[in-house]
């Protein structure tokens, strides 16, 4: 039998022509855009990059300067998406799992609030509830220069001081100085997006669950265990392998979803991006960084995802 | 799975540049404007006093002023614009892509951008700089005094950068909040999430009219930057270059020599060799640039002179009431100067 007439062998010459041609395509794009760019006396390149940012960022993780490079004011942009993604994630989790969960209780009131709460979030686009939640933020909480203390504690315009190992904050000019702030920006988008997200999670939470057969609930109440018990030991692991995927599609929303901070001032890295866009004329680039960043996080969390999937899957021996 | 406005959006600039290059020359843009018989100009999505549509969607302002006069100068017919309103970061990529033939949206003219975004400055057609807006109940007479404040900015300007070099040069403590738009920006600033507010002295002029109650409003006498603001067109086209520059210049011109409006039709007759250059009545001029005779005639007759244009709406016939300062005549004490139209 010659070569060409085996199935497997002709199936990766087909995969290897179909990879062949996609990479054709993109090489051919991407000369033409980078040519058409050059006859249009557009600059281009990454070079930008270890260049003097020139703009300060408001606020960041670990401190940044205007003197430092464009890498690094990037870099602190996706640390604060990382910072709003990782909190957001945990918290909607949380409150999503409860809510979900609510949908079964014997209480009417209980699984009417929850399902109330899923109809009113997961129906306010996203944009509109971060612009409320900000609204709310900055409009009804008083200035720092008016603000009394509470137990150490400011919450004012200017953000939630906390104090912090000692370091209490302080009046100052027309801010507060000391402790741990976190600006109304921040707390705008984390609310919006774990609130948001948690009315998704909550529907998946509960068709999960709906999913376990009733005869587990039965067998669980006959073997005398009480509901609460049912639920944390027999319906939710159950319920989990089919939680799971969607759940992953949902923490990615999130993540992609907090670019919509630009709206509310958070300076997260769609925002630093879009300045450094303006500053250096660099568009492409820097929609490269955003796609490149962006689709690694995806990844990335898709991995972890499908690897506690596994542990949580059915193991059929 | 991009389930994101924002991402796509840029995404789509990004597509846009790639796919809309495509075609290597899409002509010359003279004779696209005047097979299309219609100029696409860019202007600000609402800025008083330089673009703003009314209620009937007519834009005015002094960026869709030259606009006008440019359409009346090419295609005879000072109404046969299409305006396209841009936000500060779209407006470089509809440029550059052939969204747009001309960009007059108060863009300032800076190395970066005339060097690197494959785009010409045409020229200024406002000489503005950046300054300061506070609110009066925090008794401030000075940037100098902003210390530890935070200042709200729009993205996609120059201001950012302009902001953080002030602050550094006077050794002060600015924390910058900047938002995508300029609404959310001034909104931020009316809530009193910022201590103030940032843009071209322009700018917050029409911002303090608009505001809700102008006289709580105070703009610092701080100018901390040069803005000269002026349209822009694409590289690669220098006759089309050319026609931009000069209608600019004959607005100016305009001025100089006293045609208005109102009177331009009695200096016809006029025996000043200059005004008859502008007017076509001697020599022809416009063949040079690829127009006709009378291109400056129909171009001051449409929009009147810079001073005109200036007044009517940003100067003291508008609710902005902004001074001529800089941007008087060079031989009325300020620096505008344009070439001879000889």
């Amino acid at each position: 039998m010659t070569f060409w007439r085996n199935q497997k062998i002709r199936g990766w010459l087909y995969q290897f022509a179909a990879l062949l041609l996609v990479a054709l395509c993109v090489a051919v794009l991407a000369d033409n855009t980078l040519e058409n760019m050059r006859t249009r006396g557009i600059q281009s390149g990454f070079g930008f990059l270890s260049q003097p940012a020139g703009f300060d960022i408001s606020e960041s993780l670990f401190g940044f300067e205007s003197t430092q490079p464009y890498w690094q004011a990037f870099l602190t942009g996706l640390g604060n998406t990382l910072k709003v993604a990782l909190i957001g994630i945990i918290l909607t989790t949380i409150l999503g799992v409860l809510l979900g969960v609510g949908r079964f209780s014997q209480n009417i009131l209980i699984r009417g609030l929850c399902l109330t709460y899923v109809e009113i979030f997961r129906n306010i686009p996203l944009l509109l509830q971060l612009l409320m939640w900000y609204l709310v933020c900055v409009e009804w909480l008083p200035t720092a220069r008016e603000a009394e203390p509470f137990l150490g504690i400011y919450l004012t315009k200017a953000g939630l001081a906390l104090p912090w190992f000692g370091d209490v904050p302080v009046k100052a000019g027309f801010g507060i100085k000391g402790g741990v702030t976190l600006s109304p920006e921040f707390f705008a988008l984390l609310l919006g997006l774990t609130i948001y997200t948690a009315s998704y999670i909550a529907e998946i939470v509960r068709s999960g669950i709906a999913s376990v057969p009733r005869g587990q609930l039965e067998a669980a109440l006959s073997l005398g265990l009480s509901r609460a018990q049912t639920m944390r030991l027999i319906q939710l692991p159950q319920a989990l392998r089919v939680i799971i995927p969607p759940l992953t599609n949902q923490y990615l929303n999130l993540t992609k979803n907090s670019s919509l901070a630009v709206a509310v001032g958070y300076p997260e890295l769609v925002s630093i991006a879009n300045t450094s866009i303006n500053q250096t004329g660099r568009a492409v680039e820097c929609i490269a960084v955003i796609m490149a960043v962006y689709l690694t996080l995806s990844l990335l969390t898709s991995v972890l995802m499908n690897a506690y999937n596994r542990r949580a899957a059915i193991k059929e021996r | 799975m991009l389930n994101n406005t924002r991402i796509r959006q840029l995404a789509g600039v990004a597509l846009c540049l790639t796919a809309v290059a495509l075609p290597a020359h899409a002509g010359k843009t003279l004779d696209t404007i005047k097979s299309r018989g219609e100029l696409v100009c860019g202007v600000n999505v609402a800025l008083a006093g330089f673009s703003a549509a009314d209620s009937e969607g007519k834009w005015s302002g002094l960026d869709v002023d030259y606009c006008k006069a440019l359409a009346a100068a090419i295609l005879s017919d000072a109404n046969k614009v299409k305006y396209v309103p841009l936000n500060a970061q779209q407006r470089f990529t509809a440029l550059q892509s052939g969204e747009i033939d001309i960009l007059s949206r108060n863009t300032t003219w800076t190395l970066t951008r005339d060097a690197s975004l494959g785009a010409n400055f045409v020229g200024t057609i406002y000489y503005d700089g950046q300054g300061f807006m506070v609110k009066k109940e925090l008794k401030i007479a000075s940037a100098k005094e902003l210390n530890g404040a935070t200042v709200c900015t729009q993205s996609g300007t120059t201001t950012e950068k302009n902001l953080t070099d002030y602050a550094r040069a006077n050794k002060l403590d600015i924390k910058p909040l900047v938002f995508e738009k300029n609404e959310a920006a001034t909104g931020a600033y009316h809530s009193g999430r910022c201590e103030a507010y940032t843009t071209d002295a322009s700018g917050l002029a029409a911002e303090r009219t608009i505001a809700k109650n102008p006289d709580e409003h105070l703009i610092l006498p701080e100018i901390i930057s040069k803005e000269p603001l002026g349209p822009l067109v694409r590289r690669g086209d220098d006759e089309f270059f050319a026609i931009s520059k000069w209608v600019l210049n004959a607005l100016i011109e305009g001025e100089e020599y006293g045609l208005t409006q109102a009177n331009l039709d009695e200096k016809k007759t006029s025996d000043d060799p200059n005004i008859q250059r502008i007017l076509g009545t001697a020599e022809d001029m416009g063949t040079l640039l690829g127009l006709d005779k009378e291109w400056a005639y129909r171009a001051l007759k449409a929009t009147g002179n810079y001073g005109e244009i200036f007044e009517r709406n940003v100067g003291k016939n508008s609710p902005l009431k902004l001074e001529r300062g800089l941007n008087k005549l060079w031989n009325q004490g300020g620096i505008l100067y344009a070439p001879p139209i000889r």
